[in-house]
């Protein structure tokens, strides 16, 4: 299957937000490919804001399934205010929507934004939840058995890789 | 429960926290690892993640404390668990309760996990393997001082502490001063440190305060004993202190307190025998004028209250850990 490639997604991703983008929106990537994401973003948009990273290790709902803490060592990092800003969460892929609910539990321990969007650069289908993304420039439906992961190699280059689980 | 590592379940994973004498690197490693995130917790907004929601951790301590005691509450609510505290000495046993019957009991009212501390040692374990035998092996346990045994979350904190502050463990050398002969924490210290490679292990103190043998507490690579204290401190990086555990003593094994401050107490000019920026770590209770000089105690190479918090942090990781095993 040829799987898009994460530079070009990302361009249109910046445009489809261009519009609804102001001076007070902060970006937050999902560790860890949703910050490799954000932060291709901040430079196409050319916010002033440094981007923000969420780990959304402390209220995934699979602790007890060994979920939790895979990585470790990895604490959320959000250097502006949460309290009314307008957050966009960025994650790579947007599959069960688990992992959005989790970040924005994340994000509200810090404070109550204004408001909050989500931009991802693909939707895999298979949502578990009522999670819906505001922006994302590629659609596919893939098996639960496939494993779609964004990979980023020793040059900086995105790249999506497919695997079974 | 494995028969050969009492701690570990089936898939390895650590099931109880019992002792650090024979943990796995890795799994030592893991807990400092993730006690990292965890010291940002309480910097944040809302001071709670939810990971050990709807469990209930219960506090049975059987002997007193105050710091451990409230360093594993705070650890545990801001985990979001429910916390009771039992007071031992108000409660059933003191009426002639026996402590697995207190624990049947406990494990009836759906505990998840147990923090003991207790004047014998080996007692969290005989829970353990009490809770294995009874079809509660879900309830971890959680060893808070057992007699002269173990106190291995305060041989993490003191871990977590050493490489804050020294980066890594590869090229240390660290002296624990003292009373080992009574120190569960001198135990726990020194199995860590010989788990995490310091190559150079010192332990300083007295022939009575010393336990026979005590060059191979460690494990079969063995550490240097020192008598004189101003020899046992030279270049060293990290000083462990060890609270001088009057009320374990039985018979004449020292002089006076006056006598050992004399020779053990750590003084600004003892200290100037390690490196200038040598760390001094004491576990608390303090007792100022009898192993630590007030001007070291509070001096700027102390970390003796960064210890404390990071204990938080290093419980929270202990908690979170067995909570997903």
């Amino acid at each position: 299957m040829k799987l898009p490639d994460p530079k070009e997604l990302c361009q249109r991703l910046a445009d489809a937000m261009r519009p609804q983008v102001a001076g007070d929106t902060v970006l937050v990537g999902i560790h860890t490919g949703g910050v490799w994401v954000a932060e291709c973003l901040h430079g196409l948009l050319g916010l002033a804001t440094p981007v923000g990273s969420v780990d959304t290790g402390y209220h995934r709902d699979d602790h007890r399934l060994g979920g939790s803490l895979k990585a470790g060592g990895r604490p959320s990092h959000l250097p502006f205010d949460v309290e009314g800003a307008h957050v966009v969460i960025v994650d790579d892929v947007l599959y069960t929507g688990r992992t959005i609910r989790a970040a924005m539990n994340e994000l509200f321990d810090y404070g109550r934004p204004a408001r909050v969007d989500l931009a991802v650069l693909v939707d895999r289908g298979g949502r578990e939840l009522p999670v819906a993304a505001s922006w994302c420039p590629h659609a596919m439906k893939l098996p639960a058995s496939q494993v779609l992961v964004l990979e980023k190699d020793s040059d900086g280059t995105l790249s999506f890789s497919l695997s079974e689980k | 429960m494995s028969a050969i590592h009492p701690q570990l379940n089936a898939r390895g994973e650590l099931q109880h926290l019992l002792s650090l004498d024979g943990l796995p690197r890795d799994i030592l490693t893991r807990i400092l690892d993730l006690a990292t995130p965890f010291t940002e917790v309480a910097e944040r907004e809302v001071k709670k993640v939810p990971l050990l929601r709807g469990k209930s951790v219960f506090n049975l301590f059987f002997e007193n404390s105050t710091r451990t005691r409230t360093t594993f509450e705070i650890a545990a609510k801001r985990l979001s668990a429910d916390v009771i505290n039992l007071n031992i000495s108000t409660s059933s046993t003191a009426k002639g309760e026996t402590l697995l019957d207190t624990v049947d009991n406990l494990a009836a009212m759906q505990a998840d996990m147990f923090v003991v501390r207790h004047a014998a040692s080996g007692a969290p374990y005989l829970i353990a393997r009490h809770l294995a035998a009874t079809g509660g092996d879900h309830i971890h346990v959680i060893n808070a001082g057992d007699g002269r045994h173990a106190h291995p979350t305060q041989g993490l904190l003191d871990m977590y502490t050493i490489r804050h502050y020294k980066q890594d463990f590869e090229n240390l050398t660290v002296a624990v001063v003292g009373d080992v002969l009574h120190s569960r924490v001198a135990r726990s210290q020194l199995h860590a440190l010989a788990t995490l490679g310091v190559p150079e292990i010192r332990v300083i103190g007295p022939k009575t305060l010393l336990p026979t043998m005590v060059d191979r507490i460690a494990g079969p690579r063995g550490l240097r004993v020192f008598h004189d204290m101003r020899e046992g401190l030279r270049d060293v990086d990290v000083v462990m202190m060890l609270r001088l555990q009057n009320e374990r003593m039985q018979g004449a094994l020292l002089p006076s307190p006056q006598e050992y401050f004399k020779s053990y107490g750590l003084t600004p000019e003892k200290l100037a025998m390690a490196k200038s920026d040598a760390i001094v770590m004491h576990p608390g209770p303090m007792n100022r004028g009898v192993e630590i000089d007030s001007a070291v105690a509070d001096g700027g190479q102390a970390v003796i209250l960064p210890q404390v918090t990071f204990g938080i942090a290093v419980r929270m990781a202990v908690m979170a850990l067995l909570a997903g095993a």
